[in-house]
């Protein structure tokens, strides 16, 4: 396999991994303030398709993108209402916003069912892009690829090397004993949450806008729930969720391959293999893990109501 | 500003009626929007999507075909979910048991109408979805492995494996090689309850496990087990309730309710296996456990009234040209307000003026 | 308080009103024929389902007097009956039902309601008032492989395939045959992605075949994702279903188009008269069933190869199937001097020697 094969083969991993780490690193901010949103995959969705719609009314990838987030982060606003305003059970809440974005996407993306754009550009530098081998995959991606990237460094740095990163995670941990020291638990979660929101509406948008320059109903396969399953993974760390991602955007993209190249597993095999991977990752993390302890942030999931 | 939620000393009783009535009420208000917005009169969709169904015989045993998987796979799912534990999975629980169900039915094929295939078939699909559930259910209680991941996880595997089978071992040799399994013997299909060939024995199915599912929640030990832990896990601990136990137990029964829900749409209405055997009917039973307020006579309405928007939205595609996007998106929305309008059966809620800080002692 | 009653009133008023004139419509509508169409996938896929759409459209044009249609779309297989029924007990007097999925939900209803004609698409059971039709695709695809040996310098091309069904897989073998004919050698690399809708597996599957060294694509999928990619990487690629030459202009070669038009108009035309009759219809290229889009992006020899080929298919000297046809394991599928029988092809789960794959049984 020629260098040139390989680096192709990198292009399309990262380019899966993408949605992934959009989606899970915002998802990671809100689990990290203790909340779990399992409307991940709703936002999505519903990013996906404002953000198609919107790229096409207004002819603009940016403004796309931006109304992609924006959607996102309209039903995290719903959801942090519903879990953090009026504390309902966060499960439930999540799949509820799951479903209405799913309907909603389908409503808003309705008008536009085998519409073509152009995809959104890459980067073009002259002389780096076109370096042998690596020219493609580190200088000649799209814009959400280097956000993404860009994302990744931000939430670390800010979680881990400021004083409201460290708020945030210490509501997650406890909100009783943060509430009483007089920090704004709910405004923190809730904030937290239309980061999620925002950043899983990105990911839809970079979907339709990038990965493949269309919307589709249900476009977004699942990827919301391996976001979820990533965040996990990667005991809510940052970097960890860029390598998780690679992984398994590398392992849904590799079936493929492997189909091209001929190897005769089972196709259902091969399409089985991510969320194989996920449980196994998951279960091994649990293995590697001492008796007891888990690295989930404390409160996750809890429901918190500040009494007087 | 900020809002305020005082816990009450006791759940309002006429809250905990009313609620979902008056977030039935606020969803159908923003749908008639909804409808307006897209140009057709939210009277006429009104009538289409809750009166039209209703108002002939054939649609009304569509109805209840549609309600009687959702409400028993609900029903245990309300086991789940009361012990604190999240079963996300009966999508996949309902594809195993239709597959193992089927399984039976393809391998007495042609043995000539011998009485214990049905029932052999839905003990079959029970087992088979209860052991699948025992997968995540294990991997909860030995490793602490997030249920709802692996749960959900498994779903795709499920319907991955059930298309393995239908277009390999399972399938019909004289089918052309389509996908699709032979078609059950009569022996091996539910029978139908009245002329029209549509309503068919699953819907008793669904109805005795509701009914069953009523007395255990509400009159055996385990039934308490199951409420308590839910409630205050410190007090199930102390009182000497297993949680390891009974987690592996409420996995086994929702389980094993879907597996049962897969393989009477199996033998029902479907009559053969093929790649596709269930509309979403796991995910959408979550949807109908919270709006029946995780209790089984609610979640048998809970049913009813998803079965009958969801009858109601096909015929809102013919009639009004509205997609079926919007019924999907009120049943969120019916799901979202009815966990809203919940809290206020066990909170006051208020909305304290103030500053931004919101603290009205420092 | 009366503000809300009188605006209640009014909403039943006007729900009433707006069923009246559906009530006393049904009364005119007893005139006209009531066709119905049920779609496996949304209208807008310009692809399969849009295709059948346009059928519908045809008929309307055609016959506006005396026929009025109506159509389902995303319609799941596994849910298809009651969607069937309702068209059914609408006072539809046709339905077509269009996905081989449909195939026992249409027969279920045709035997509830036996004054009804049903049409089902690529199906092959039957019965008193279900009629099946379909389309010799493999025709189409054999024109395209010999397209595709002639142009391709790297020597491979690539195959988005859907399901490994038999007409996939004919579709499959009658292309490799083609490109056969012109290059011995060719050699070819096909992708299952279990679907026949979705761009971004599509556009997934585009990448990773053409990373593999496969400079021609083609597809038995919906999207025009694979074209979309093709044309973004500077390679050629074949569209399914429609005519997608507006997504890929430099890229699209050609693309088989299913016509169902011809086919509709017909069968509408025979309830009407009466003289509707159950059977089958395998429509190829003769019968305008299978249209090839213009040939484009291809030097002028290889356009008049193209016609060529196209013309001798019509015409019957020339069938994909002709023998010799070897399969896979080395025995002989077709004698020489014959060409494979029509239940041959509706079955086909082999693939020709050429094809180093393992096809999935």
């Amino acid at each position: 396999m020629t260098l040139d094969i390989v680096q192709m083969v990198l292009v399309t991993v990262l380019a899966a991994a993408t949605p992934l780490i959009l989606a899970g690193i915002g998802e990671l901010v809100a689990e990290r303030s203790g909340v779990l949103n399992l409307g991940v995959e709703g936002m999505m969705i519903f990013g996906a398709a404002v953000s198609f719609a919107v790229a096409m009314q207004t002819g603009s990838t940016v403004l796309g993108a931006l109304g992609g987030a924006g959607a996102g982060l309209a039903l995290a606003a719903l959801f942090g209402i519903l879990t953090v305003g009026l504390a309902a059970n966060q499960v439930a809440s999540g799949l509820s916003l799951t479903i209405l974005g799913l309907g909603l996407s389908g409503l808003v993306g309705a008008g536009y069912v085998g519409i073509k754009r152009d995809p959104a550009p890459h980067l073009a530098i002259p002389g780096l892009t076109d370096l042998p081998g690596v020219g493609r995959l580190l200088f000649g991606q799209d814009a959400f690829v280097y956000t993404a990237v860009a994302l990744v460094a931000a939430v670390s740095w800010f979680l881990w090397r400021t004083r409201a990163g460290l708020t945030l995670r210490a509501i997650g941990d406890d909100p009783v004993a943060t509430h009483a020291l007089g920090l704004k638990v709910r405004r923190v979660r809730f904030l937290a949450v239309l980061f999620g929101g925002a950043c899983a509406g990105l990911g839809g948008a970079y979907l339709a806008l990038a990965y493949t320059p269309f919307w589709s109903p249900g476009m977004t396969a699942g990827r919301g729930w391996i976001a979820l399953a990533l965040v996990v993974f990667a005991s809510w760390r940052p970097l960890r969720v860029a390598v998780g991602a690679l992984l398994f955007g590398g392992a849904t993209v590799l079936q493929l391959h492997a189909q091209a190249a001929g190897l005769g597993v089972p196709g259902q095999l091969l399409s089985a293999l991510p969320y194989l991977a996920t449980i196994l990752a998951l279960v091994l993390l649990s293995l590697g893990r001492r008796q007891g302890g888990s690295l989930a942030p404390a409160a996750l999931g809890r429901v918190f109501t500040p009494s007087r | 500003m900020r809002l305020d939620l005082v816990p009450r000393t006791r759940r309002s009783a006429v809250l905990d009626i009313l609620s979902p009535a008056l977030a039935f009420v606020a969803a159908v208000i923003v749908g008639g929007l909804a409808v307006a917005a897209l140009g057709v009169s939210p009277g006429a969709a009104f009538v289409t999507y809750f009166v039209a169904p209703l108002s002939e015989v054939w649609s009304l045993q569509e109805i209840a075909l549609k309600a009687a998987p959702l409400a028993l796979i609900a029903s245990g799912l309300a086991f789940c979910y009361r012990a604190n534990v999240w079963n996300i999975g009966a999508e996949g629980q309902f594809v195993a048991g239709g597959l193992a169900g089927g399984w039976v039915g393809v391998a007495t094929h042609g043995m000539g109408g011998l009485p214990w295939v049905l029932p052999a078939m839905l003990v079959a699909g029970t087992l088979a979805g209860a052991a699948y559930a025992m997968i995540p259910a294990v991997l909860k209680v030995r490793l602490h492995v997030s249920e709802i991941l692996t749960s959900l996880m498994l779903v795709y595997v499920a319907q991955l494996l059930l298309d393995y089978m239908v277009r390999g071992p399972l399938r019909d040799p004289a089918g052309y090689n389509f996908p699709q399994s032979v078609g059950f013997d009569a022996a091996a299909r539910l029978p139908y309850l009245m002329e029209g060939e549509t309503l068919h024995a699953g819907v008793l199915v669904a109805v005795l496990a509701v009914g069953l599912a009523t007395v255990v929640l509400a009159r055996t030990l385990f039934g308490f087990e199951v409420r308590v832990v839910g409630v205050s896990p410190r007090a199930a601990r102390f009182a000497g309730f297993s949680e390891a136990r009974l987690t592996l137990a409420v996995f086994a029964i929702s389980g094993g309710a879907a597996g049962l829900a897969g393989i009477v749409e199996v033998a029902g209405k479907i009559g053969q296996l093929q790649p596709e055997i269930s509309p979403g009917y796991g995910f959408t039973a979550i949807i109908v456990a919270f709006l029946g307020r995780l209790s089984p006579p609610g979640i048998l309405v809970a049913a009813l009234v998803i079965a009958l928007t969801t009858i109601g939205g096909e015929g809102a595609q013919i009639d009004l040209k509205l997609p079926l996007d919007l019924t999907r998106a009120f049943q969120g929305l019916l799901l979202g307000l009815v966990l809203g309008a919940d809290v206020f059966a066990g909170y006051h809620v208020r909305i304290v003026p103030g500053g931004p800080s919101g603290r009205t002692t420092s | 308080m009366r503000g809300m009653v009188t605006k209640l009133g009014r909403a039943v008023l006007g729900a009433v009103l707006a069923a009246g004139p559906v009530l006393t419509g049904q009364a005119l509508a007893a005139e006209k024929l009531k066709v119905g169409f049920v779609y496996v996938g949304p209208v807008a896929d310009f692809g399969y389902s849009y295709q059948h759409d346009l059928s519908r459209k045809a008929l309307a044009a055609a016959m506006p007097d005396t026929v009025e249609t109506t159509f389902l779309e995303n319609v799941p297989e596994a849910d298809s009956e009651r969607s069937i029924e309702k068209l059914a007990r609408s006072g539809a007097g046709l339905v077509f039902t269009t996905s081989f999925g449909f195939m026992e939900p249409t027969l279920k209803v045709a035997r509830k309601f036996p004054k009804v004609k049903f049409a089902h698409a690529t199906g092959y059971k039957r019965s008193d008032n279900v009629a099946t039709y379909s389309a010799r695709f493999y025709e189409g695809r054999y024109v395209c492989g010999k397209i595709a040996g002639t142009l391709s310098k790297s020597g491979t091309v690539g195959y988005i395939a859907s399901f490994p069904i038999p007409e996939v897989v004919s579709g499959i073998n009658a292309f490799m045959l083609g490109a056969q004919s012109v290059n011995p050698n060719i050699k070819i690399k096909i992708v299952w992605v279990n679907t026949w809708f979705d761009p971004g597996k599509e556009a997934e599957a585009a990448k990773a075949l053409l990373a593999q060294g496969a400079d021609i694509l083609t597809q038995h999928t919906d999207s025009a994702a694979p074209l979309q990619e093709a044309e973004k990487q500077g390679k050629l690629a074949f569209g399914q279903s429609s005519d997608q030459i507006r997504f890929a202009p430099k890229a699209q070669l050609t693309s088989i188009t299913d016509d169902w038009d011809g086919y509709v108009i017909a069968q509408a035309k025979a309830v009407r008269d009466g003289t509707w009759k159950s059977g089958d219809t395998w429509g190829g290229i003769k019968d305008g069933m299978v249209v090839l889009a213009p040939f484009t992006n291809m030097p002028d020899d290889v356009k008049a190869m193209a016609e060529a080929t196209k013309t001798a298919i019509a015409d019957g000297t020339l069938h994909p199937f002709a023998g010799p046809v070897v399969k896979q394991d080395g025995t002989i599928a077709v004698e020489k001097g014959e060409t494979a029988p029509d239940p041959m092809i509706l079955g086909m789960n082999w693939y020709v020697k050429g094809i180093d794959d393992t096809l999935t049984r």
